[in-house]
């Protein structure tokens, strides 16, 4: 078997199982939906991410010690993981083959030319890697603290996040079930454009974008074998490079940091003259990118100056935005931006689809971080479900257990995790501003004592006169009452401190339920009153879990609101005592 | 020699050290992996840093003393009041470092009495030099900017010109602090950083109408040494205080009483809020001093419940006759 069949079949399984562990993060009984896969493999084995948050956070987070694997790999062997499994490599090298196949050797060997713009990935890389060093450096003030920017560019996360949300959901789209993804066209455009550039040339992003091939292309400096030319006599036909998915010039002084081993060269030589082999090639060899002095401190030093800058907003301190409700378990906001990869597992596993990608609004760099809508999804955020943090690579969001989310047990004295607190706008709550009874908010409320309270209030509907006043009923004068609307069970009949319920009503008589203990004479005026029961939050009880806010009859900006406010995690927000 | 074993030597020679760079490489990896791996994740809080604890700044050797001072000008009842304690000296030695925590909360003119009164915190200043204080500090957390409190007020530039040192309450001079029993002090952050190497603690405080806790002087005074968001204290505004009067324990407190903002409190604004109640209280117990300040302000000492509540916590005592106060008259 030659060895361009051993990896494209190797990249089939990698892209179909990267599918597949995207899919399976569902929570539900079928065979096909969650129960133990593995789904944060390819997160997990992405050194870029595992690198990264050790820079911002000093700490190599649980599987991300994976990323080790990746490494030591790399460090021997060269770029495997570029050519052989990364299943965003795989779409972008589908797409350029099928894109240039009609192309002679000629053409497409011209295509693959290397290009001075390849250094430009190893000085995204270094920008990324600058803004996480400004953390370590000065964690102690939180306007500097290590800022995580890799998630925007790392291929992993971006396929992650676009099949997480725009994909899988397109896809479902044509199913049942929808579900929905605030500001999600914005992350499909990245995709459909990072995809759309191999028309142009082969693998774009890898050869000029990706932070991750720039990485493994520095760690593979020293590898055991790499691709080269056995003799330096060639008759410079090009063949080897017409197929060349790196642009890594194997006919001539080769790139080996910019090889993904792809082994196209290997069957492309007449003569035999491409190897796989210990030796530098014969042709000579470049192991490093040749940036200047001054474009590597340009990117670390823009990087490291990026978060500072943007932290002056006050976003981190004063200005922090009460609309940013973070799933629970999510830490303070400083340490949760030092670790987020905006890869959106959370988004696909939260069972009523309520953690969404926050836009541009929480600030470039909180873009696409997670965020709750309660006004999508089925619920708001359900007391008994831990999903967003279990799945978290990078414990951005904290994996919690069910006793530590609920407060219970040895996290009784803490109480319940608090993602914020709800608000009442009595301004558009029904029982508040227009004397309808609802309630629907206290009723869904799912801690216990509930934590929306009410209170009773006896609004006056109509007043009327008296004419006579027979046992359990009234017959009143004035205007018509409207004929059988006071039967709800709601209305009463109010003389003096006495109410009655009202049963049935015409337009001048009432029915009422029972006697009164001191009827009213005619002429007496008696009024008809509507019993409210008006919400009230309990900023204690109140876990800004945001049930209330999704099942507010006022659905566009609904009547009871939750704001960031009171959540445990940032206790300087808080509001009690 | 023949060229092409010359270059499988070389070769050779490039992979054996080729392979020794990558092994070294392999090993540094994994011993980083090894030395960050962090299998179970970070703590819901990253640690607020240690705990502090304000010392005790009271002279036992003192007993409990009061002299209250009838009198129109401040400087000269400061003067007449540390006579009748039996003289600066008592309170401060030679070589003491002294802190002076004054009531700058407001961005106010010295006027209109929102805040310790220039004149008072110059003379205090001078009073603890010329007893042989090394060093006087000034500081205060106020409610506006603290620059500008501190400049408009008038008591940054008198008290540099006395000769103390103004420290203004920069975000890394707090420090979590935790009142032993305490209810609402847990882990809150205090005004620390100035109180390094400090000797003494003199509060100075003005008598001023306070809408929510009845009245603001010598215990109320503290909540300036508090950081973070304590205006959620006032939900609970007299057991705020209440803590405040066991945490905070000083050598002395200055309550200025020879105006006393009647009402429109604690910000004031009006002249006519202001009353010539003439007297300037000087005690080692500030719920003594607060108890006479309250008559100042035409208060019963019942309608602020505070004052009782320190009482009976042991933070002093509302009855001031029991310390036998001094009276001087110089009207």
């Amino acid at each position: 078997m030659k060895i361009t069949i051993a990896r494209r079949i190797s990249q089939i399984f990698f892209v179909l199982l990267f599918f597949w562990l995207c899919l399976v993060m569902t929570l539900g009984e079928q065979w096909w939906e969650l129960r133990g896969w593995p789904v944060n493999l390819f997160l997990n084995l992405d050194p870029l991410t595992g690198i990264a948050t050790l820079l911002s956070t000093g700490t190599l987070y649980s599987g991300l010690l994976w990323g080790l694997v990746t490494v030591v790999l790399t460090i021997l062997l060269g770029r495997f993981f570029c050519g052989w499994i990364c299943p965003f490599g795989t779409l972008h090298q589908a797409i350029g083959y099928l894109a240039h196949r009609k192309k002679n050797p000629g053409q497409k060997a011209k295509r693959n030319r290397p290009s001075r713009w390849q250094n430009f990935k190893y000085l995204i890389l270094l920008f990324f890697l600058g803004a996480t060093l400004a953390g370590g450096l000065f964690s102690h003030r939180p306007t500097v603290e290590g800022g995580l920017l890799t998630g925007l560019l790392d291929p992993i996360a971006l396929m992650h996040r676009s099949l997480n949300l725009f994909l899988l959901p397109l896809a479902d789209g044509f199913s049942a079930g929808t579900r929905f993804y605030a500001g999600t066209g914005a992350i499909g455009l990245v995709f459909v454009i990072a995809l759309g550039m191999n028309l142009w040339i082969p693998r774009f992003y890898c050869r000029f974008v990706c932070p991750l091939g720039a990485l493994l292309g520095l760690l593979s400096r020293f590898c055991l074998y790499r691709i080269g030319k056995a003799w330096d006599e060639c008759t410079h036909c090009m063949l080897c490079e017409s197929d060349c998915e790196g642009a890594c010039a194997p006919a001539g002084t080769i790139r080996v940091h910019e090889c993904v081993l792809c082994m196209n060269c290997l069957h492309g030589c007449f003569h035999d003259l491409i190897r796989y082999q210990p030796w530098p090639s014969a042709s000579g060899q470049q192991v490093g990118p040749d940036i200047s002095r001054r474009e590597l401190v340009l990117s670390l030093a823009g990087g490291a100056l990026l978060i500072p800058g943007l932290r002056l907003g006050g976003g981190l301190g004063p200005n922090w935005d009460p609309k940013q409700i973070r799933p629970p378990g999510a830490l303070p906001e400083a340490a949760f931006l030092s670790r987020c990869i905006q890869c959106g597992q959370c988004m696909r596993i939260c069972p009523t689809n309520v953690i969404h990608p926050a836009g541009i609004l929480a600030g470039l760099e909180g873009v696409w971080t997670p965020v709750l809508n309660f006004r999508v999804g089925t619920s708001g955020c359900q007391f008994n479900c831990i999903a967003c943090g279990q799945v978290c690579p990078t414990a951005a969001i904290r994996p919690l257990s069910l006793a530590e989310r609920q407060g219970k047990g040895e996290f009784e004295k803490r109480g319940p995790v608090r993602i914020g607190m709800a608000f009442v706008d009595q301004g558009r709550c029904l029982p508040w501003a227009m004397d309808r009874p609802c309630i629907v908010c206290q009723e869904n409320c799912p801690v216990s004592p509930k934590a929306i309270k009410t209170q009773v209030h006896f609004a006056e509907f109509a007043r009327r006169p008296v004419r006579r006043a027979p046992a359990k009923s009234l017959e009143l004068g004035g205007e018509p009452l409207p004929s059988d609307a006071l039967g709800t069970g709601d209305y009463f009949a109010r003389f003096r401190e006495q109410r009655r319920r009202i049963l049935a009503n015409t337009a001048h008589t009432l029915t009422l339920q029972s006697a009164w203990d001191r009827p009213p004479a005619p002429g007496d005026g008696v009024a008809i009153v509507i019993k409210l029961q008006r919400p009230v939050v309990d900023p204690g009880q109140c876990i800004g879990c945001g049930v209330c806010e999704h099942e507010c009859p006022i659905q566009g900006k609904p009547a009871i609101r939750v704001t960031a406010e009171n959540q445990s995690r940032e206790p300087a927000h808080g509001i009690l005592l | 020699m023949d060229p092409e074993r010359k270059s499988s030597h070389l070769n050779r020679r490039e992979f054996i050290s080729r392979s020794l760079k990558a092994g070294a490489a392999v090993a540094g990896a994994c011993a980083l992996g090894y030395r960050f791996y962090d299998p179970i994740g970070p703590a819901a809080q990253p640690s607020a840093g240690n705990t502090v604890y304000l010392p005790d700044f009271s002279l036992p050797s003192q007993g409990k003393k009061l002299c209250r001072v009838r009198a129109a000008d401040r400087k000269a009842a400061l003067a007449a009041a540390f006579k009748g304690l039996g003289g600066v000296e008592q309170f401060i030695k030679k070589g003491d470092c002294v802190l002076l925590k004054v009531n700058a909360a407001f961005a106010a003119p010295a006027m209109l009495c929102a805040t310790s009164h220039p004149d008072l915190v110059a003379a205090m200043v001078r009073l603890c030099l010329k007893a042989g204080a090394a060093e006087v500090i000034v500081t205060d957390n106020p409610i506006n900017d603290p620059a500008s409190c501190f400049g408009l007020s008038g008591i940054g530039p008198a008290a540099r010109a006395a000769g103390g040192r103004v420290v203004l309450p920069e975000s890394g001079l707090f420090s979590p602090t935790t009142l032993p029993g305490g209810r609402l002090i847990r882990d809150w952050p205090l005004l620390y950083g100035p109180f390094k190497n400090v000797d003494k603690l003199i509060g100075m405080a003005p008598v001023k109408d306070h809408h929510r806790s009845g009245a603001s002087m010598s215990l109320k005074n503290w909540y300036g040494l508090l950081g973070g968001r304590r205006n959620l204290f006032h939900q609970d505004i007299h057991t705020i205080i209440t803590e405040l009067a066991l945490l905070v324990k000083p050598t002395l407190v200055v309550l200025d009483g020879i105006a006393s903002m009647m009402q429109n409190g604690p910000t004031g604004g009006s002249l006519a809020d202001l009353k010539e109640t003439q007297t300037l209280i000087v005690s080692t117990d500030p719920v003594a001093a607060d108890a006479l300040g309250a008559a100042l302000l035409e208060r019963k000492i019942a309608a602020l419940p505070h004052l009782e509540m320190a009482q009976n916590q042991g933070a002093g005592t509302t009855d001031a006759q029991t310390l036998s106060p001094i009276d001087v008259n110089l009207l």
